[in-house]
């Protein structure tokens, strides 16, 4: 198959993407209504596993941290790639996980993070037996365990770890947004710091103020430390709680934040910057205060010109998709790490990404199906390899 | 047939159903078209995902349901754009069979579905379902497929939480509990045995539908279940368990015209079957209190509970369907 014959099936691609609509939704619904908070994945990946399973898929199976699997055999089957959708969400399964279905987009916790890339992967083998496409290499797909947050990726390392089949090219399948194509990551560091007043503590200590006030030292600290322009860094402050109710002083707070950057040392150097400050405080205050690394991402990638990333390209203008490049920490960068070429695409649009009522819209997910089976066409041709 | 027993042979689980395609096997040999309404009244919340379920699970997926139709009483929302972009049949009920009237009531729309789909098996879903889930079908129509002397299959969801002895009460809710199983255990004690009598979630063959009486409003459930009982026993039902269902919680107060209406049909009934001598002419005004400015004012419901004749009756459907 040539480029140009591969522009021509991708309208193609989108009509059977729409005719599956139904199935395609209820499977978005299905999947988002199932929680899957981080590290209690398990009844999310056994539905997708069952829908593997209907659709006469081999090695249909759960691995031991919990990453679901289907094999789609090859014709030749002497390369492997890897469609991969991470299954957790944010959410607790305390969340009210009931998803609405309006006739231009689909509302829920996570539905676009990830319910309908997970959705689109359980789709993927229906979708390919209607479009009468046998792969020549063989697809694994893998709804990835233990993502998110302090999940650290867990799932995908562990396989790639484990796993004793070369990957030839893999994907990673987001909701959100249509357009987004990351081939690189950047480095990245995720960490708690937890600041805990001793219960006998002396409250007549000079600066002794509870946790609340000492964190907010720390985080004043944080905030003076300079960041260079180049390379581009950030430090995020994402989460923070601590006491318990108006009136007594707290004992106990916590932040979470990430420092990201294009260069490993300068995420380093940050990171002792901020041990710095927190050891200073900790001697001002007399609190307990821990530093705890959850997760860390090496910076890499594949170049702008590499021909995975040419193909994706071509494959987006040519369904009028507008590219949006940007880096990734999420599954792209472990592929990375194992020197496996990859990229990250998105399937809509959408809003309110990560809130409770998150929202995507349905028409544009079966333009970011066909680029996806595009992509993937291409990637099977060995239109994709560095020669 | 008693209870025991019943219960014994005539209580399914939808899980025992799960083999798909066994089901679809065992209604293609028969012929079978089965035809799914949900009545609506502004649903565009979650009629949508209804339907996609639905038409995803048990039409594309397995041939198991040959319609899916929504029959609407009127809403103001966008229950019917939503519902056709969906890809079900949507039709108004005043639209349905104009030459005998429009009246309003869910009944009324269940009764007109008998006129419009085509199954030799009607299953009625409720449109305000949120764990909507195939099983809210296929449960209810596989002990038809299977057992041809079942006419009528009642839906009931008992799921508990956690429990740790043998024995736990199982039931329905506050009005079947307090209104309607002492009102069979009085008058029909066979039917005490059907666990959920008002779920709004049946399947039931054209036969039954096409010859029982249809009251519009709060009723329809409780008659249906006399009426069936009457004319065929206590063999031609079934009652499989759903699990759970999770839906809008009702108002005491609304519970209050509910009993209300359903006494009606209930005093009705056991006057047309002889079971009481002559009623006294019965008030349709149900009266409710509440305080304003510090005085008791009384609220009035006019709720009168209509009826709709057998299909059967109907010119027109005897034309269409005989």
């Amino acid at each position: 198959m040539t480029v140009s014959d591969l522009k021509q099936q991708l309208h193609s691609y989108r009509e059977a993407a729409e005719s599956m609509r139904d199935i395609l939704l209820a499977n978005v619904v299905m999947i988002g209504e199932i929680p899957a908070p981080t590290c209690y994945e398990d009844q999310r990946v056994q539905f997708i596993q069952n829908r593997f399973s209907e659709c006469g898929l081999q090695n249909c199976s759960a691995d031991e941290v919990g990453n679901g699997f289907g094999i789609l055999n090859g014709s030749v089957g002497e390369r492997n790639l890897l469609l991969v959708a991470h299954a957790d969400t944010i959410f607790s399964d305390k969340v009210d996980h009931t998803i609405s279905l309006l006739s231009d987009r689909i509302m829920g916790p996570g539905v676009g993070d990830n319910s309908l890339g997970v959705a689109v992967l359980a789709s993927l083998p229906l979708l390919l037996e209607r479009l009468d496409i046998q792969l020549k290499s063989n697809l694994i797909l893998m709804a990835g365990a233990r993502s998110l947050g302090s999940g650290n990726l867990e799932g995908l390392r562990f396989f790639l770890h484990n796993n004793k089949q070369p990957i030839a090219g893999a994907l990673c399948v987001e909701g959100v947004k249509l357009g987004r194509l990351s081939y690189s990551s950047i480095g990245m560091l995720r960490g708690e710091i937890s600041v805990r007043v001793p219960e006998m503590y002396d409250w007549s200590r000079f600066g002794a103020s509870g946790a609340i006030i000492t964190l907010n030292d720390i985080i004043n600290k944080i905030t003076r430390i300079p960041l260079p322009k180049r390379p581009k860094t950030s430090i995020v402050l994402g989460t923070i709680e601590g006491g318990n109710s108006f009136n007594n002083i707290a004992t106990h707070s916590l932040l979470r934040f990430e420092i990201r950057s294009e260069s490993a040392e300068v995420v380093h150097d940050i990171l002792a910057e901020i041990r710095d400050r927190i050891t200073e405080t900790e001697l001002e205050s007399s609190a307990e205060i821990a530093l705890d690394i959850l997760a860390r991402r090496e910076p890499g990638g594949i170049d702008f010109r590499h021909p995975l990333v040419r193909q994706a390209r071509d494959v987006l203008k040519a369904l009028h998709i507008e590219p949006r490049v940007a880096p990734s920490t999420s599954e792209l960068a472990e592929l990375i790490r194992h020197d496996i070429p990859a990229i990250t695409l998105g399937l809509t649009t959408g809003k309110k990404h990560m809130q409770q009522v998150e929202e995507v819209d349905i028409e544009p997910i079966f333009q970011g199906i066909a680029q996806l089976l595009g992509v993937l066409v291409a990637m099977d041709e060995g239109l994709c390899d560095e020669h | 047939m008693n209870i025991d027993q019943w219960l014994r042979e005539n209580t399914f689980h939808y899980s025992s159903f799960w083999d798909f395609r066994h089901l679809v096997e065992a209604k293609e040999a028969q012929g079978l078209k089965i035809s799914l309404c949900i009545p609506t009244l502004n649903e565009e919340r979650t009629i949508g995902k209804e339907i996609v379920i639905f038409r995803s699970e048990l039409m594309s997926r397995y041939p198991f349901l040959d319609e899916i139709a929504v029959i609407d009483s009127g809403s103001t929302d966008n229950t019917r754009e939503v519902a056709a972009s969906f890809g079900a049949d949507v039709y108004l009920a005043e639209d349905i069979l104009p030459e005998v009237g429009s009246k309003r009531g869910k009944g009324e729309n269940l009764w007109k579905a008998i006129y419009q789909l085509q199954g030799d098996i009607i299953v009625y879903v409720d449109a305000d379902i949120k764990n909507i889930h195939p099983r809210f079908a296929y449960g209810l129509v596989a002990p038809l497929v299977y057992r041809p002397e079942i006419k009528y299959v009642k839906a009931f969801y008992d799921r508990p939480l956690a429990f740790s002895q043998g024995i736990r009460p199982s039931g329905g809710g506050r009005v079947t509990e307090i209104l309607v199983r002492p009102l069979f255990s009085l008058f029909f004690p066979e039917l005490t045995a059907i666990i959920q009598p008002l779920s709004g979630e049946y399947a039931v063959r054209r036969d039954v539908l096409e010859a029982i009486p249809f009251p519009i409003g709060y009723g329809v459930e409780t008659s249906h279940l006399i009426d069936v009982y009457s004319k065929w026993g206590m063999q031609a039902f079934g009652q499989t368990d759903l699990d759970q269902r999770v839906h809008r919680n009702q108002a005491t107060r609304d519970l209050g015209k509910m009993s209300f209406g359903i006494l009606q049909t209930f005093l009705n009934r056991t006057k047309a079957l002889g079971l009481v001598p002559e009623l006294p002419e019965l008030n349709n005004i149900m009266r409710q209190f509440q305080v304003k400015d510090g005085h008791f004012e009384q609220i009035e419901h006019h709720i009168v509970e209509e009826e709709r004749p057998p299909m059967l009756d109907i010119e027109a459907y005897r034309q269409k369907f005989k």
